[in-house]
């Protein structure tokens, strides 16, 4: 039950958004939506080839179609030295090339035009003349001896490796496995995929040149880090923090996807510069498939040790990590395969060894989040699919494999074999949770039954655990940039309040959600705290959205900086009731006298008096700014259930049902945690039924548009069945533990799982994702029960 | 290039264009009239970001020519509320939260519109299907599905009294 009032609406209260009024009429204000006067417009020339020479590049006919103002390359670039850029993971990658394209679809060129259709006609009309180079594409024969080399521009540069990264104890792990009565191995592949959000990414660069100012209105997750990372890459040009605004304006989904800097932004804000007007790039779908950084590319090999009794003691995964041809994830920089090292996910094991290996191949860089905490979706994916194997291996009940597994409840805060402490968890309640409300033993006897009759049934779990809210200033930061979340709030006379936060909505809620943190620290109703975020020049410096950090760093910071106003409001309330401050006591909205109630004073009267009547000695004003750097990360959980049916004639997985019982903590907004539920629930199946990013030999890109790229419709998405547990993270000021992605993470292995049981019977003990129909009917034709 | 002379009624107004060939509507109706509320989300019509209705028909705009809107009637999402109310559609995508980022949003609502004008009582299999050429990244559509419902519930009472 919430604590405050309906009118209040703070923590617990389905609060409808107060960001939707301007959606529904149309007036969001998108990247895209912004026209400036004289603003000139930008598209991008694109290789056709996946390596190559650039033997040429004509501008000559591009330069007199009419509108055409500027072409830009590598060379016009070079002269700035601006033609390279440093990623996030401290690699480096082209914003044009001088030399030689490294995928296709790469930028080439630009083209400056005073409208849309002008630069794309320019587009049309430059020239390039390429060399073709060797395409290396498959990862396994990038790593091979004499393969070629694909970095020419890093000098001594020998192969194609970028890091090795190992984490646990490897002679433990390895003895563990000698040891072991049982042992399971399983190679799984996570293929490349791509966020896709509906808007996809742009800007329009602005550059002042009397006051030397530039704003950028971008698409970007992380404005503040931009901010930066844009003046210690264009210092050298005389571009200077101060003069640099980035504003975030409404984002149309992010995902991770709007997190890196991208060559186009760049090269728009160097034309902005050179040229003196705004310049805007707003890159279509195909460029956002085809080139904007990936996710996933993760080829793993798991294995679990047990005894007979199903007791795990002990998992090694090892895995090659496909980064196209630049490592530019999006991770705290001190960890190269993200928080993968949370792969021994729920159970306690006491020997575990990850390693992981980045390899460069012709593809587009990457290795970012698909709405997930840095590699988790695969690490979850790894550990849910090797308990299932496992479980088949001893015939026993995947449900009494992972009951008999799990970290019990009493073992909290638990520390796991690679290093992590989770702060909380009740795992055997949630799963029990899903189990009655799915009907689970019912569903196997149905499935017995059914198998009897020769129909196909599966029922699929995932018992996962998340790692989100990076994070500790002692292991997270970016580009030495530690990775704390900042609130700035100020009281105004009347009472009510504005909030600013170092993070980036992209749809999450954050201005009805940040609202109602502070409406429950300090009783100003949530309808009168106005959030804003985005805008560099006013918002505290925050390291921004992504990684479900939101509610767990920025959320907490607001809190804290609420709980600061309370302190001083506490001071004025103790000056204006003549009672000491040890004598007054905190009621959501006003500070009472003890014992004499009536003596009391609200918020909105401390708040009046703090400009009109505080106490000699104080300063005047009601406002308070925090940055929090979390003591620890926060550990949401869950179990899903999902029950498929297999059509035998078209191989087609239909989701018959899909239960999903969520704990992030305590919650804000029970009507957008279920919608942050639905959606990523949505995300997850996507990958495991539909989405996926190949190329051929030639390094061709399959799947480059919505032809071929299959996201969900509202026919294929089931209608999902939510429920939960609510065990508070003892660490977060507010209990909270962040939800954004813990669907992304936890569906595709409950489905896989489920497709996984359905065939079990035929000897199928593992598929990888998408399991597309094709892929099924394969096998149903080889085990001889296709229709 | 050949330009148009083009009169295209747009949420009850006349207006008037001298426009390309090759204008896409969806530019027409943000660059020329600053429409923005109808967005872009691909190049292949698969997405319906851009929907909006035609004569009463949803129509994806971005692969529709502003030629080919001469002399018809155009709704956009600006069109939706009258006399300062919100059409039951909005109503519902906000009562059920059926909207996150928003940028799918117009689209969505001006096809679950054009669904209710034909059907006042859709099932949840009906919506589904109607919405099927609109793309939404965030909701999952649960919740848009029950928007629709509400939206549906409320225009028949609303018959109902009139």
């Amino acid at each position: 039950m919430p604590k405050t009032s309906a009118e209040v609406q703070g923590m617990g209260h389905s609060m409808k958004r107060k960001e939707d009024p301007r959606f529904l009429r149309g007036k969001g204000n998108y990247v895209d939506d912004v026209q400036l006067p004289g603003m000139l417009h930008m598209d991008i020339v694109r290789s056709p080839f996946a390596h190559a020479k650039i033997k040429s590049i004509k501008t000559e006919a591009a330069l007199k179609v009419p509108g055409v103002l500027a072409v830009i390359t590598g060379e016009t670039l070079a002269k700035y030295n601006l033609h390279w850029m440093p990623t996030l993971m401290s690699d480096t990658q082209m914003v044009l090339p001088v030399e030689k394209v490294m995928y296709q679809s790469q930028e080439v060129a630009a083209v400056i035009a005073t409208d849309r259709y002008a630069a794309a006609d320019g587009v049309e009309a430059v020239e390039v003349e390429y060399d073709p180079l060797p395409v290396v594409i498959d990862p396994w024969e990038a790593i091979k001896p004499g393969a070629p080399v694909l970095r020419t521009d890093k000098k001594g540069k020998e192969d194609n490796k970028i890091f090795h990264w190992e984490v646990g104890d490897r002679s433990g792990t390895d003895k563990a496995f000698k040891d072991a009565e049982v042992t399971v191995k399983q190679d799984i592949y996570l293929p490349r995929i791509h966020v896709a959000s509906i808007e996809t990414c742009g800007c329009v660069a602005d550059f002042d040149k009397v006051n030397g100012k530039l704003t950028v209105y971008m698409t970007t997750q992380a404005p503040h880090a931009i901010r930066t990372v844009f003046a210690l890459v264009a210092g050298h040009v005389g571009l200077s923090e101060e003069k640099i605004r980035i504003i975030a304006p409404d984002i149309g989904g992010g995902f991770g996807g709007k997190v890196p800097v991208y060559p186009g932004y760049v090269i728009a804000v160097a034309a902005s510069v050179v040229i003196g007007k705004p310049v805007k790039w707003v890159e279509d779908r195909m460029e956002n498939l085809q080139a904007d950084s990936f996710a996933r590319d993760y080829h793993m090999t798991a294995e679990l040790a047990a005894k007979k009794d199903g007791t795990i003691t002990a998992l090694r995964i090892k895995t090659l990590a496909d980064h196209g041809y630049a490592d530019a994830a999006a991770n705290p920089s001190k960890f190269p395969a993200g928080l993968f090292s949370v792969c021994t996910g729920s159970y306690d094991v006491k020997k575990a060894f990850a390693e992981v290996d980045g390899v460069y191949t012709n593809k587009p860089p990457g290795g970012i989040a698909y709405r997930c905490s840095f590699r988790v979706t695969e690490a979850a994916h790894a550990i849910e699919r090797i308990t299932d194997v496992l479980a088949q291996e001893l015939k026993m009940d995947p449900a009494d494999l992972r009951m008999k597994n799990f970290i019990k409840k009493e073992q909290f805060p638990y520390k796991a074999a690679l290093g992590w402490e989770y702060d909380s968890g009740d795992y055997h309640a949630a799963l029990k949770k899903a189990m009655d409300k799915i009907g689970y033993a019912e569903l196997r006897k149905e499935q017995a039954e059914k198998r009897a009759r020769g129909e196909l049934m599966g029922i699929g779990i995932c018992s996962f655990t998340e790692i989100v809210g990076a994070g500790p200033s002692k292991h997270f930061d970016i580009l030495g940039i530690k990775m704390f979340d900042s609130a700035e709030i100020r009281v105004h006379p009347t009472g009510k309040a504005i909030a600013r936060f170092g993070t980036k909505s992209q749809g999450q809620g954050h201005e009805t959600t940040y609202a109602q943190i502070v409406a429950e620290e300090l009783g100003i109703p949530a309808a009168h705290v106005q959030v804003e975020e985005g805008d560099t020049d006013t918002a505290p410096y925050g390291l921004g959205t992504y990684a479900s950090r939101s509610t767990p760093v920025a959320g907490a910071a607001g809190a804290l900086a609420a709980r600061k106003i309370r302190e001083k409001a506490k001071k004025i309330a103790a000056h204006l009731l003549e009672a000491s401050e040890e004598d007054l006591v905190w009621e959501t909205g006003k500070f009472s006298v003890k014992g004499a109630p009536g003596r009391s004073k609200t918020i909105q009267e401390i708040a009046f008096a703090a400009y009109t009547n505080h106490p000699q000695g104080m300063e005047a004003g009601l406002e308070a700014i925090s940055y929090y750097d979390p003591p620890n990360l926060t550990f949401p959980f869950g179990s899903y259930i999902c029950v498929v049916d297999i059509d035998r004639g078209t191989g087609m997985v239909k989701i018959r049902r899909f239960v999903a019982v969520d704990d992030c903590g305590n919650i804000i907004n029970p009507m957008i945690v279920d919608g942050q539920i639905h959606g990523g629930l949505t995300m997850g199946m996507a990958p495991a039924l539909l989405e996926e990013i190949t190329y051929d030999e030639s390094g061709n890109i399959q799947g480059g548009s919505f032809m071929d790229y299959l996201v969900p419709t509202s026919m294929e998405t089931p209608s999902w069945e939510l429920d939960k547990t609510t065990t508070p993270s003892p660490h977060h000021p507010f209990g909270a533990k962040g939800v954004g992605e813990s669907a992304t993470v936890g569906a595709p292995p409950a489905i896989a799982n489920a497709v996984v049981d359905a065939l079990s019977h035929l000897g199928v003990k593992h598929i990888d994702i998408p399991i597309t129909p094709e892929k099924v009917w394969k096998i149903l034709k080889e085990k001889g029960v296709a229709e | 290039m050949a330009t148009h002379r083009i009169q295209i009624t747009v949420n009850g107004e006349a207006k008037e264009g001298q426009v390309e060939s090759r204008l896409l509507l969806v530019h027409f109706l943000r660059e020329n009239l600053r429409l923005t509320g109808t967005h872009i989300g691909c190049d292949t019509s698969h997405c319906g970001a851009c929907t909006v209705l035609l004569d009463g028909q949803p129509v994806k705009s971005c692969t529709f020519l502003a030629v080919q809107a001469d002399g018809h009637q155009i709704t956009t999402v600006e069109g939706l509320e009258q006399n300062g109310k919100l059409h039951p559609v909005q109503e519902g995508f906000w009562e059920k939260h059926g909207l996150q980022c928003g940028f799918c949003t117009p689209g969505m609502m001006l096809t679950s519109c054009a669904l209710l004008n034909r059907n006042r009582n859709p099932s949840e299999a009906e919506i589904r299907e109607a919405i099927s050429g609109n793309l939404c990244r965030c909701t999952g559509y649960v919740n848009i599905v029950k928007a629709v419902q509400y939206a549906a519930e409320k225009l028949q009472k609303e018959e109902a009294h009139a």
